[in-house]
């Protein structure tokens, strides 16, 4: 039943037939995107017509490839910055909020944790839809009762960023505060002790204990932010992220060249994945 | 002191910032957005967006369809994913434990749309599984396998059973292997062992793992609308429609309370049948 | 010399329960003082108070004279040796002694001198660029102590920072500790519930008991003249009696064990005996002294801390030192042995 006990072979093999066709299960839309992404066709799905690469370098009338499609390649661009952006935000505010709870005594400390826990639970769509609302509230007031056009209030890249940094910060909150858990409170004391200030004892102490929990806290934020769609969407101005963008394609016109794109964030991905499978090894 | 109380009030505004603005507020601007009338610019309180949803049977059969379908996914995705937890924790030899840990955590970064999409290709009338079976001889006409409930529930199990995963392999982690070989010892069978020491060791993180699939599924769009069928009834639809195709924006806002007040709901009960807090579900 | 810390009826409570009660302690320039106590008895609080991590619910600190009150951990002349040792791991042993030397924002040739000279004194001498984790045990108690002395605190304050080591490191370490503090002349405030630890090293102990100090006196005087019945058995070892009743000239045990008293002038009701105080097979002319037989239950060897113990005849039970020498070596289990124990060394206490 575990390695130390005895199974029967029937146990044995049959859990491990079970768990194969649940890694092909999972591995089986990955695989299927990346290998008809080299399909020589117009349609996304099979018969196979042969490998080429026309849907990352072609640019004809029929076929415009990945790195020439300048719609695709500017909402990759937007999502990058969108990402980037978010992910320090959310970072940054995460860690603080991670401090905040774990080391100060406050009064309503209970409840404002509360809230900065909630958008673990809140469905990313009603996020999306209470930001947009009460954004354009405050930008309609400040447009007709003061008459400031402001970019920031309406939809568009700022927009998308606070909204997503609104959950991102959650996420970053809670991987700081799993290793700030395992922190030895007397270091910050001796710190103290030795004259730093408390600000001091955070920036020379505690920050650098905590730096893997912060990289990873903006790695994870950073692709959370990458993927989203079910905020980005209601915050979306006119520059699309690359899910949204995607997401048209699906809906009305999938050519290859999604497979392409796709292909490469799985890329992108296995290759980060197989970094940090090394670098973990290595510790 | 006044060290300490910089330090306190740094850390303290930036993240009353982010939970006053971007969460406390926009939630209470969705809940007052939905008790007005769209057009209607006296700011009178009014319930017609909540009673057009319970006399048109559409809304609220839509919505108690999807609340009993995310259930039901958050259920399957328990029963299919406990195996491959216990597997990764406790069978496998821990040499490939880290490998395979990482090829569930690849298809989670690489994000919904692109894993969506990966399905379209796969259940497609064109798609991987019909042609492979019109290749061996199976079939001839291909089989219905996209644009219904089968593949809508397949895209939702899909992208949010990995959330299930995690947290109960980070719980039987914990679980001592010892206790398991004593309970064998002590000729418990392998049934007893799960249903006496697995399960409940397990259950912190199943009930985490559950809530967040419950709520990533309630709150879904892409998988519903890009997998489901044409007549198929989810309940984020709707507000999508609201709030992006008729613009009917204190519509949609009742819409997504109700479904905040559902979600919350459920992911309250989960916790005081489990006994657990919601502080607790992040960890 | 002159005191460098006041402590002037000090309390600190924690909702209901009592951490310090009256806590009073003058310490000299220069002095070590030991803070001994069983674990919850207020000593670790006491420290944290002096260092200024929690605030006294009433009474004083002055250090040099200077009201400590609402004065800031940073602000305060002192540095702590955590039981810990608290040592930052992402920096090497030159930074972390520098580290409190760079909050004060000395020169970088000026910092770096002062480090060398005082890891130098440690005898770490070579290992600035060592990492933490590279370090034994008794090299990390030395980071961790330089690092505070670096600072020139008017007070160290210690909290057990051997209790990490291991036994034999740890004896080794009681005695440097002893002799680095003679040599740089820094006050240490040294917190322990290891008795030999307090009583090699220091000038003066404080013994703690429920947040109250039960006796401030040297080492000497506590071991030979403990004021209380807490005191007594908490220094040294101890063979303790609890008393039925007692008159003038002598005292009886529950059991019934009568032993001659004289010049009591106070109704005990406990009553202490050292195992090294008794004179075994003792000659007729020793005077002052009570004079038993018993009977050996078990002779517990350990070499020259080898002890017996015995039974007398109301069936108390005796632990006595065993001196390991030709007269001795023979007795066993069983045999019948004449005790004397003089009248002043039985301490009599009232609780």
């Amino acid at each position: 039943m575990i390695r130390s006990l005895p199974n029967s072979p029937l146990y044995k093999y049959g859990y491990r037939f079970y768990i194969t066709l649940f890694f092909i299960f999972l591995v089986l839309p990955l695989i299927a995107i990346s290998v008809l992404a080299f399909n020589d066709s117009n349609s996304i799905a099979l018969p196979w017509h042969g490998f080429s690469l026309d849907w990352f370098f072609a640019n004809n009338d029929n076929r415009v490839g990945l790195f020439h499609d300048e719609d695709l390649l500017r909402s990759i661009w937007i999502s990058v910055e969108t990402a980037f952006a978010m992910a320090i935000l959310s970072t940054v505010v995460g860690t603080m909020a991670a401090l905040l709870f774990e080391q100060e005594k406050f009064k309503f400390k209970g409840l404002l944790y509360f809230f900065a826990i909630a958008p673990l639970v809140i469905p990313g769509v009603i996020l999306g839809i209470s930001i947009l609302l009460s954004s354009s509230y405050v930008g309609e007031i400040l447009d007709t009762k003061f008459g400031i056009d402001t970019e920031v209030f309406s939809p568009g890249f700022w927009l998308v960023v606070f909204g997503q940094f609104s959950f991102g910060a959650t996420y970053a909150l809670l991987l700081v505060s799993a290793r700030l858990k395992k922190f030895d409170p007397q270091l910050e004391e001796a710190a103290l002790s030795l004259k730093a200030s408390r600000l001091q004892a955070i920036r020379y102490i505690t920050i650098p204990f905590l730096k893997p929990a912060i990289i990873g806290a903006f790695a994870v934020t950073f692709i959370m932010s990458f993927s989203n769609f079910n905020t980005t969407i209601f915050l979306v101005g006119s520059d699309p992220t690359l899910p949204v963008e995607l997401f048209s394609r699906i809906k009305f016109s999938s050519t290859p060249v999604l497979n392409a794109v796709s292909f490469m964030i799985v890329l992108f991905i296995t290759i980060v994945a197989t970094i940090s499978l090394f670098t973990n090894r290595k510790k | 002191m006044s060290g300490n109380k910089k330090a306190f009030y740094f850390l303290l505004i930036p993240v009353l910032l982010w939970l006053v603005l971007l969460i406390i507020i926009p939630h209470i601007d969705l809940f007052i957005s939905s008790f007005k009338v769209d057009g209607d610019s006296s700011s009178a309180f009014s319930l017609e967006n909540y009673t057009i949803f319970f006399e048109e049977k559409i809304y609220w059969f839509t919505f108690l369809n999807t609340v009993l379908y995310a259930i039901g996914i958050t259920l399957l995705a328990f029963v299919v994913t406990f195996p491959v937890a216990f597997y990764l924790t406790k069978v496998v030899d821990r040499k490939y434990a880290s490998f395979l840990t990482l090829m569930l955590l690849i298809p989670l970064w690489v994000g919904e749309l692109v894993t969506i999409y990966g399905w379209v290709i796969i259940l497609g009338d064109h798609g991987v599984i019909n042609e492979s079976l019109k290749w061996l001889g199976i079939i001839d006409k291909p089989l219905p396998l996209l644009y219904n409930n089968f593949s809508m529930s397949i895209g939702l199990l899909y992208m949010s059973m990995l959330f299930m995963t995690i947290p109960v392999m980070t719980t039987l982690e914990s679980l001592d292997d010892s206790l398991i070989e004593a309970a064998s010892d002590l000729g418990a069978s392998k049934f007893t062992i799960f249903r006496r020491i697995i399960i409940p060791h397990a259950m912190p993180g199943i009930v985490n793992g559950g809530i967040i699939v419950f709520m990533l599924v309630i709150g879904d769009y892409v998988a519903p609308n890009i997998l489901g069928g044409k007549s198929n009834l989810w309940f984020t639809e709707q507000i999508y429609n609201q709030f992006l195709s008729t613009f009917n924006w204190n519509q949609g806002a009742a819409f997504g309370f109700l479904l905040l007040v559902i979600s919350s709901a459920v992911i309250w009960m989960a916790l005081k049948l489990s006994g657990q807090k919601l502080e607790k579900v992040g960890s | 010399m002159s005191s460098v810390l006041e402590i002037k009826d000090l309390n600190k409570n924690f909702g209901d329960f009592k951490a310090l009660q009256d806590i009073n302690l003058n310490v000299k320039e220069g002095e070590f003082v030991s803070v001994l106590g069983p674990s919850g008895c207020g000593k670790t609080t006491l420290l944290r108070v002096i260092a200024g991590f929690i605030e006294e619910s009433s009474g004083s600190i002055s250090i040099q004279k200077q009201p400590m009150k609402g004065i800031s951990p940073e602000n305060r002349p002192v540095n702590i040796v955590f039981q810990s040792l608290a040592l930052f791991p992402m920096m090497n042993v030159f930074e972390n002694v520098a580290f409190g030397l760079r909050r004060q924002g000395l020169k970088k040739d000026e910092i770096s001198k002062k480090v060398l000279k005082m890891l130098k004194r440690v005898g770490l001498e070579g290992y600035e660029k060592k990492k933490i984790n590279e370090l034994s045990g008794g090299q990390k108690q030395r980071v961790a102590i330089a690092r505070s002395l670096v600072m020139k605190p008017k007070i160290l304050l210690l909290d057990e920072p051997l209790s990490a080591l291991d036994r034999k490191l740890r004896e080794y370490m009681k005695v440097e500790l002893k002799d680095l503090q003679r040599e740089v002349g820094t006050t240490f405030i040294y917190i322990t519930h290891d008795q030999s630890e307090a009583l090699v090293m220091s000038d003066r102990v404080a013994v703690m008991n429920k947040g109250k100090i039960e006796q401030l006196d040297t080492p000497v005087n506590l071991y030979t003249h403990p004021n209380t019945a807490f005191v007594a058995g908490f220094v040294g070892e101890n063979n303790r009696f609890e008393l039925a009743n007692s008159d003038n000239n002598s005292i009886t045990t529950k059991n019934g064990w009568k032993l001659n008293m004289p010049d009591l002038d106070f109704t005990p009701n406990v009553m202490f005996m050292r195992p090294e105080a008794f004179i075994l097979e003792p000659t007729d002319d020793i005077k002052d002294i009570n004079r038993f037989q018993a009977t050996i239950k078990v002779v517990l060897f350990d070499g020259a801390n080898t002890k017996m113990s015995v039974v007398v005849d109301s069936g108390d039970e005796i632990l006595i030192s065993l001196p390991q020498n030709a007269k001795f070596q023979n007795l066993k289990s069983g045999d019948r042995v004449d005790i004397g124990i003089a009248y002043n060394n039985i301490k009599c206490y009232k609780e």
